[in-house]
């Protein structure tokens, strides 16, 4: 089927310890934004359900809303909440 | 010009405050962040911070450079630190240097609090009984710059 984005989607911290993996290949539809990507994720099942429901998220290495489009070969990083310093 | 940088090794203080500095800055600042024995009531050993590097490289620089627009000075240096880091290690060094002091409070301020709104970093504290936690951060903004088009 055409019209399909393969998306890196990549954990850190708690949740890639929650998750088990830091790094996953997504496929969805053309035409997807961030929060179908964050919806697919938690419709796996198991531990990712305890995903927020709208996390932060930063695609190709800038946070974007969750209404943003998404492309292939999209870099797409979930950001648990940050505590640098 | 400024300077940033996410580094696995000990940061070195003096190293830092030779990067900035210039003959018409009167004032020259060096903030540290340490890794303290104690957080909210329990006893810390040490600290794990992770980052997403390639990301955390560019807000950092992003960050230094907002701060030298704002406050008008381009003598800055901040370093921030992962990995496993015990207490009274440096975690993260700024250091700014401006012809008069407001300048350089103003820019260390700027960044030190940004770094915690939007640098993506996580610290995992290590208690002294062996427990383990991720530390309760802060959500970045989706527009996290100062020009935020309030989306």
């Amino acid at each position: 089927m055409n019209g399909d984005v393969k998306i890196r989607t990549l954990f850190f911290a708690s949740y890639k310890e929650l998750l088990g993996t830091g790094e996953l290949q997504v496929d969805l539809p053309e035409g997807s934004a961030v929060s179908d990507l964050v919806l697919a994720l938690r419709s796996r099942g198991g531990a990712f359900t305890v995903l927020p429901a709208a996390p932060a998220v930063a695609v190709n290495l800038t946070y974007r809303d969750p209404t943003s489009l998404l492309s292939d070969g999209d870099e797409v990083a979930l950001i648990p909440p940050v505590a640098g310093g | 010009m400024t300077f940033s940088a996410i580094v696995q090794k000990p940061i070195d203080p003096a190293h830092v405050l030779t990067l900035i500095g210039a003959d018409q800055d009167g004032a020259s600042l060096l903030f540290l962040g340490v890794v303290r024995d104690h957080n909210d009531g329990r006893s810390v050993g040490g600290m794990r911070y992770d980052t997403y590097e390639e990301m955390a490289v560019q807000v950092l620089s992003e960050i230094v450079d907002e701060a030298a627009r704002t406050a008008g000075t381009d003598r800055i240096a901040a370093v921030h630190r992962v990995g496993e880091l015990c207490v009274g290690e440096v975690s993260v060094a700024i250091a700014v240097s401006s012809p008069h002091r407001a300048e350089a409070y103003e820019a260390s301020r700027y960044i030190i609090e940004e770094i915690k709104k939007r640098l993506p970093v996580w610290k995992k504290e290590r208690y002294s009984d062996g427990a383990e936690e991720w530390v309760g951060g802060r959500t970045p903004d989706a527009a996290p710059a100062p020009q935020a088009d309030g989306s």
